[in-house]
């Protein structure tokens, strides 16, 4: 009963939010009211004006105009990240759950070990050391965020194993990739797209914080993270360079993880008041 | 419980050499050498003296001699020395940064716990109250905000506008003029804005774990009996549920190591905090090689052992682990 009151205004506020997101990186160029590289120098750290909505930076650029870019940085690097992730996690837990043993054993060892690291500094350590540049977070983040997904798709699988039309399909003398392919993957998929979802979200933040450390999207180009790092050099005097910037990231996550927990609950009920 | 203990620790060691081979093989295979960058084009190093610089940094080796080689001074805490002008020990680097840096992430995580546990459990006993759907709230901002927007937030208003609190380092300018206990004191007034920064994102986490916790046992079987029987709710809520949902959040605790000493970059380059976070964050801009791995090591060394002393005090809270340790 409480459910329908109290669940889907998770699912509606989220995907409001994610929608509205992706609509304004979308259409950025249609309705940025400035060019977002345009310098000019005569309107230098203007403050909040209807003019500029949020303010001017410190070379006299439109800071909604660079956000609304930055929302499609955001997106790129939240979704790339997120499909990368999902293939390796997908591929080695169905070859981990379907073929368990040794297999699954090894799997899950090295699994277990990438757990270990502090996640950030491998990140850190690798970005360094390739140029930084949207690809090359789009990769590292991808390939450092994939033991989740790996988790669940091996957990759920070795629950599968045990059904009766799974056990029916293999009797029936079906390989293995069309096996997993055609009857263990979709039925493991729910959980795996609510991890998807919030995984966008991981993904937004750690690209934010490494363009905030100078290690992500590269200035001249806009993305929320470089531009709060403006706005910690201006911190004495253009409070506008770090909040409006910071917010967007805010309103970003916050949809995404109410999207995610909205369709959690959507699929496993059992999980919802929680 | 002994037995126990050493099978966790022995259990460590391949999960320790996976570990050093990962970090070896990612920064070998990465391109740009610290005896080249910088050299290219300067017409006084000729191509020997890069060769000089590569065979005393032990660079000319093939892959796995070189690994072989780290890995036998790592046996004896000696993780080379950094290339940086100074020259010095890598370990000595890394143990004069570290103290602030574990301060900074135990401080953390017990105002976590201080905070965290109570708001779990008053929102599981007033489920669906205000309170509760307030707390339900800062979750999700809490889950959402990033930690250095919230810090330069802070820093713009209680440092900036206010002026109640430092806003960089962890020292007064006057530090070395100041008594001990004005020392401590202008010590914790620099502390308090990063200890609150690192905590935000385990503040949610925690507080909404220990309420789904508290949920389960207020809704399971035994304490039904137990209502039944006529206990006070007050009993129900405080002796019994409590001490079943405290459990869970040792493990939760142990998980959370990592992301608290990934955070340290972020937190320490915003407050310009001279720990591990900062030379981790230096060393990877000049590509000093042994200190970027030997941080990355002890990083995750630190995570294992924070692992470990999760899952020990784990068995030591509940019985039933290491009796059936077999399984």
């Amino acid at each position: 009963m409480k459910k329908s009151i109290l669940n889907q205004p998770l699912l509606f506020i989220g995907g409001s939010i994610v929608v509205f997101i992706a609509l304004s990186a979308l259409l950025a160029p249609l309705i940025a009211p400035y060019d977002p590289a345009m310098i000019n120098v005569r309107d230098i750290l203007l403050p909040p004006s209807w003019e500029h909505w949020c303010g001017t930076d410190t070379l006299g650029r439109d800071v909604l105009s660079r956000m609304l870019y930055g929302a499609r940085v955001s997106l790129a690097v939240g979704f790339v990240a997120v499909g990368i992730s999902l293939l390796v996690g997908i591929v080695l837990g169905s070859i981990a759950g379907h073929y368990g043993g040794s297999v699954d054993a090894s799997l899950m060892r090295v699994t277990d070990m990438v757990l270990c690291f502090p996640t950030f500094f491998l990140i850190l350590a690798v970005i360094a050391f390739l140029e930084p540049s949207i690809w090359n977070i789009m990769i590292v983040i991808g390939l450092t965020s994939w033991m989740g997904v790996t988790r669940l798709v091996r957990a759920e699988f070795l629950s599968l194993r045990k059904r009766e039309f799974i056990m029916a399909a293999e009797s029936l003398g079906i390989s293995s990739f069309q096996l997993i392919w055609r009857y263990m993957l979709p039925n493991a998929m729910g959980p795996v797209i609510v991890s998807a979802v919030l995984g966008v979200a991981g993904a937004v933040l750690v690209e934010s914080g490494l363009s905030f450390l100078g290690l992500g999207v590269q200035p001249p180009d806009p993305s929320w993270g470089n531009m709060l790092t403006e706005g910690k050099d201006n911190i004495q005097i253009a409070w506008w360079l770090s909040v409006y910037p910071g917010l967007a990231i805010l309103i970003t996550v916050l949809g995404y993880n109410l999207l995610g927990e909205g369709l959690r609950d959507r699929y496993d009920p059992k999980s919802s008041g929680r | 419980m002994k037995q126990y203990a050493l099978k966790r620790l022995f259990g460590m060691i391949p999960l320790l050499l996976g570990i050093t081979i990962i970090s070896f093989g990612m920064m070998h295979l990465a391109p740009g050498e610290p005896s080249v960058v910088g050299n290219e084009f300067n017409p006084k190093v000729s191509a020997d003296d890069i060769e000089r610089l590569r065979a005393h940094y032990g660079l000319d080796k093939p892959l796995y001699e070189q690994y072989w080689n780290w890995l036998k001074r790592l046996a004896i805490l000696d993780f080379g020395t950094s290339f940086s002008s100074d020259g010095r020990p890598v370990f000595d680097k890394v143990v004069e940064r570290l103290p602030v840096t574990l301060w900074i992430n135990i401080l953390a995580m017990l105002l976590i716990l201080v905070i965290a546990i109570p708001i779990g459990v008053a929102s599981a006993v007033r489920q669906n109250s205000w309170f509760d759907r307030g707390m339900t709230i800062f979750v999700f901002i809490g889950f959402a905000i990033p930690s250095f927007w919230l810090g330069l937030l802070l820093m713009i208003s209680l440092g900036v506008n206010l002026n109640l609190l430092p806003v960089s380092g962890i020292h007064d300018y006057s530090w070395q003029q100041m008594g001990f206990w004005e020392q401590q004191l202008d010590l914790l007034k620099h502390l308090i804005l990063p200890v609150f920064v690192s905590a935000i994102g385990g503040l949610a986490g925690m507080s909404r774990f220990m309420r789904s916790g508290m949920l389960d046992v207020i809704r399971s079987d035994y304490v039904t009996t137990a209502r039944a029987m006529g206990v006070s709710e007050q009993m129900i809520h405080y002796r019994l549920a409590l001490k079943n949902a405290l459990l869970p959040i040792i493990t939760l605790l142990g998980l959370s190591i990592p992301g608290l000493i990934g955070g340290s970059v972020i937190v320490e380059q915003l407050f310009s905090i001279p720990g591990m976070g900062l030379l981790f964050y230096e060393a990877v801009l000049s590509r000093d090689y042994p200190l970027v791995m030997g941080i990355t090591v002890i990083g995750a060394i630190l995570t294992l052992l924070g692992n470990l002393l999760a899952d020990l005090s784990y068995a030591w809270a509940d019985p039933r682990v290491h009796h059936g340790a077999g399984s």
